[in-house]
C-alpha cells in the first residue's frame, strides 16, 4: 500500500495486481468469476489503501459484473476501507471476551497515546484507530489487527507503545525511499 | 528494525493457545508445536493414511478395493460425530443426505468463517495443522461423490487463510488433490476463498453467497443447500474442527471415536476458553469431560476469584450461573438440559466481579452491528435491544424495561430467516432468567420517568 491518498483520483490497476486477480478467477468455474469479487477488492484495497468508485468499476468491468454489485460487497463488510485510512489501520476487538482481557483497556490506552478517539486518524495519516467485532483469537486478548493482515495478541499497554513507538521509528528511518516495506 | 519486523515481535506463537500439555487424549492438536505444519510434518504424524485407506492405496493386504462411500458415512454415522460449528447436527447423517446420484456439479464447503464471540479453535487448526483439514475434506468428497469444494476463511485470520493456501499448493503437488488422486479414478479440487470482516456470513447460506461474490445474507431454508447450495447446486457444508475429527475416525473406526467421548457425543471436542481464567486458551479434551475438569485446566477463575457465570457454548448460547455449570459435563446433551447450547464449544468465563449488565450491553452491540438487515424483527430488534440494555447500564431504566426486553426478544426469536435473530434474543433472555436482581438493582437506584421513546 501506498501512502494513504485522500482524492478519487483514477488509478490503474497495475500487471500484478491484475495477475493476482487472475489466480483468484481461476479458483472458480468460468461462469461464475463474480465469485472472486471479494478477494480483488482485497488484493486492490492492499494495494491503493481503500476501494474507491474508480476501483470498483474496474473490478466490475474486470469480473464482468454491475459496479453496483461490487459497490453492494464493499459496504457490506467491515473490513473494506471506503475511504482513505492511515497507513496503519489498528483494528482492536473489544468484544465480550475481549473486554473481560483488557480489550476495552487497548482500545482507550492507543486513544490517548495516539491523541485521537476510536473511528480516528492521526493529523501525520500514519495512524487510523478502530474498534472491532470478534477477530476470532479471543484467548490472546487483547488483540489488535493491523492492516486486515497482522494479528498482535496479548496487546498489554506496553507493548502497544511498543508496537506504535516502533512503527514511528521505523517510518522515520524508512522515510524517503518511496515504498514501504511495512505494507506486507 | 522496519515495520514488518515492528509488527513481527507480537504474532502468536500458539504456545499458550495451542501447545501446552493441558489438553486430554488430544487427536486434532496432537503433537503440534508451530513449526510442523507441513505435508511431510502431517505424514509423519500418520496424516493422509485415512485417505489411502479408503482409496485401497494404504498397502494393507486384503484392503486392496478400498472403503465404499456408503462405508465411509456409515463408519461417520457410527462414530457420533456431531457437527462442531454450533448446531451439533450428525456429521453422517448430514452427509447421507447429498444426492450422490445427481449428474450436475456438487459442491463441499468448509466453514472456517470463525466469529462467534470466544471462539478460536478452528484458527489453531488452520494455522498449526491445515492438512488435518484438507485430508478430512478429501475423505468427505469421496464419500458423497464431489469434484469440487471450497473452505471459506475468517477474513481476520488472513494469516491463517495463507497459510491455508500454502498447504494447499503442498497438497496438490503430493497428487492428494486434483486429478485422478494416488493414482486412483477420483477426481477433487479444493480452494481457499477468505471472508472480510462480516458476522453473518458463518452462517451456511450466508457464507454461500458471500462465496458467490454477494453481500452475505442468508436464503431461505427449505431448499437446504443439500439440494440447492452453491451455485444453486447440491452442497453439503461443515465445520472446520469436524472435517479435522475425519482422518482419525477412519483410522481408527467409528466406534473407537466414540468411546474417546460418551454416547451420542462422540470422540474429543476444542473447547476455547476465555475471559476470567488464569490460562486462557484452545483445550481438546474428551466430550463429556466435567466442567470442572475444564475450568481446571485453564488454570482455574482469575486471580483465585469466585465464578459467577459461563456462556458455554459462544455467545449466542444463554449463560449459566455458576452453581449450574458446575454441575455439567461438557457435551451436547448435558449443556443443553442445562437450558444452554454447546454451540461452537468456546467457554466465556465472568467472575463475580462482572457486572452482567454491561456484559449484556456489549453483546447486544454486537448484534445490532452484525444483523445483515434483511429480516425486519432482526434489524429493528437488534437495535432496541442494544438501547434499553444501554439505558438500563447507563441507570436510566424504567421499572418495565425487563419486561419489555423479554418482549422485544420474544419478537425476534423465532422470526427471522436465520439464527442471528435467535442469538441475539437468548442471551437477553437468560441474563434476565439468571440474573434478574442485579439488571432491577440497576433499574430501582435510579429509576425516574421518562418521557421520550426509546
Amino acid at each position: 500500500m501506498s501512502s494513504p491518498q485522500h482524492t478519487e483520483t483514477p488509478v490503474a490497476l497495475s500487471a500484478d495486481v491484475l495477475a493476482l486477480f487472475a489466480k483468484e478467477v481461476a479458483k472458480y468455474p468460468a461462469e461464475q468469476k463474480q465469485s472472486a469479487v471479494m478477494a480483488c477488492l482485497t488484493i486492490a484495497q492492499k494495494e491503493h489503501g481503500f476501494v474507491s468508485q474508480d476501483i470498483e468499476r474496474q473490478i466490475a468491468d474486470y469480473l464482468g459484473m454491475p459496479q453496483i454489485a461490487v459497490h453492494e460487497v464493499t459496504t457490506f463488510y467491515n473490513m473494506y476501507n471506503q475511504h482513505a485510512v492511515g497507513k496503519y489501520k489498528l483494528n482492536v476487538c473489544t468484544n465480550l471476551p475481549c473486554l473481560l482481557r483488557d480489550g476495552g483497556k487497548a482500545l482507550k490506552h492507543l486513544e490517548q497515546k495516539l491523541h485521537i478517539e476510536m473511528g480516528g486518524t492521526t493529523p501525520d495519516g500514519m495512524f487510523t484507530l478502530q474498534q472491532s467485532e470478534c477477530l476470532g483469537a479471543c484467548a490472546d486478548s487483547p488483540v489488535m489487527l493491523v492492516n486486515d493482515l497482522t494479528m498482535c495478541s496479548f496487546m498489554s499497554n506496553e507493548k502497544l507503545d511498543q508496537l506504535v513507538d516502533g512503527l514511528r521509528a521505523a517510518e522515520a528511518a524508512e522515510s524517503g525511499a518511496g515504498r514501504s516495506e511495512g505494507q506486507a | 528494525m522496519n515495520s514488518q519486523q515492528v509488527l513481527a515481535q507480537f504474532q502468536a506463537t500458539g504456545v499458550q493457545t495451542c501447545f501446552h500439555d493441558r489438553h486430554i487424549n488430544p487427536q486434532i492438536y496432537a503433537g503440534l508445536n508451530g513449526s510442523n505444519w507441513r505435508l511431510k510434518d502431517y505424514e509423519s504424524r500418520g496424516g493422509y493414511q485415512a485417505l489411502r485407506k479408503i482409496l485401497g492405496k494404504d498397502g494393507v493386504a486384503g484392503n486392496e478395493a478400498g472403503l465404499t462411500q456408503d462405508q465411509v458415512i456409515g463408519t461417520v454415522k457410527e462414530s457420533g460425530l456431531r457437527g462442531r460449528g454450533g448446531a451439533g447436527f450428525p456429521t453422517g447423517l448430514k452427509w447421507s443426505f447429498m444426492p450422490r446420484q445427481f449428474p450436475g456439479q456438487k459442491h463441499l464447503v468448509c466453514n472456517s468463517d470463525e466469529g462467534e464471540p470466544g471462539t478460536c479453535k478452528d484458527r489453531d487448526i488452520l494455522q498449526f495443522n491445515p492438512h488435518i483439514v484438507i485430508e478430512g475434506m478429501i475423505i468427505a468428497a469421496y464419500a458423497m461423490g464431489i469434484s469440487l469444494g471450497y473452505n471459506y476463511i475468517h477474513g481476520e485470520i488472513f494469516q491463517s487463510y495463507q497459510r491455508f493456501e500454502e498447504a494447499l499448493e503442498e497438497a496438490r503437488a503430493a497428487g492428494y488433490l486434483g486429478d485422478g488422486i494416488l493414482g486412483s479414478n477420483f477426481n477433487f479440487q479444493l480452494h481457499a476463498a477468505h471472508g472480510f470482516g462480516a458476522y453473518i456470513c458463518g452462517e451456511e447460506t450466508a457464507l454461500l453467497e458471500s462465496l458467490e461474490g454477494k453481500k452475505g445474507q442468508p436464503r431461505f431454508k427449505p431448499p437446504f443447500p443439500a439440494s440447492f447450495g452453491l451455485y444453486g447446486k447440491p452442497t453439503t457444508i461443515n465445520n472446520t474442527e469436524t472435517f479435522a475429527a475425519v482422518p482419525w475416525i477412519i483410522r481408527n473406526g467409528g466406534a473407537a471415536y466414540l468411546e474417546c467421548g460418551k454416547p451420542n457425543n462422540g470422540g474429543t471436542k476444542i473447547y476455547s476458553v476465555s475471559g476470567d481464567v488464569e490460562l486462557p486458551g484452545n483445550y481438546e479434551v474428551p466430550m463429556g469431560t466435567p466442567f470442572s475438569k475444564l475450568l481446571e485446566l485453564a488454570g482455574g477463575v482469575r486471580k483465585g476469584r469466585t465464578l459467577k457465570a459461563v456462556i458455554p457454548g459462544g455467545s449466542s448460547s444463554p449463560v449459566l450461573p455458576a452453581s449450574i455449570m458446575m454441575e455439567c459435563t461438557m457435551d451436547y446433551d448435558s449443556i443443553a438440559k442445562a437450558g444452554s447450547m454447546l454451540g461452537s464449544g468456546a467457554v466465556i468465563v465472568m467472575d463475580d466481579s462482572r457486572c452482567m449488565v454491561e456484559s449484556l450491553k456489549r453483546l447486544s452491540y454486537f448484534y445490532m452491528h452484525e444483523s445483515c438487515g434483511q429480516c425486519t424483527p432482526c434489524r429493528e430488534g437488534t437495535g432496541w435491544l442494544w438501547r434499553l440494555v444501554d439505558r438500563i447500564h447507563r441507570g436510566e431504566g424504567r421499572a418495565t424495561d425487563l419486561d419489555l426486553l423479554n418482549s422485544v426478544a420474544d419478537n425476534i426469536q423465532g422470526r427471522t430467516i436465520c439464527a442471528l435473530g435467535d442469538a441475539a434474543a437468548m442471551p437477553v433472555r437468560a441474563m434476565i432468567k439468571h440474573f434478574r436482581p442485579e439488571f432491577e438493582a440497576m433499574i430501582s437506584k435510579s429509576a425516574r420517568p421518562l418521557a421520550e421513546p426509546v
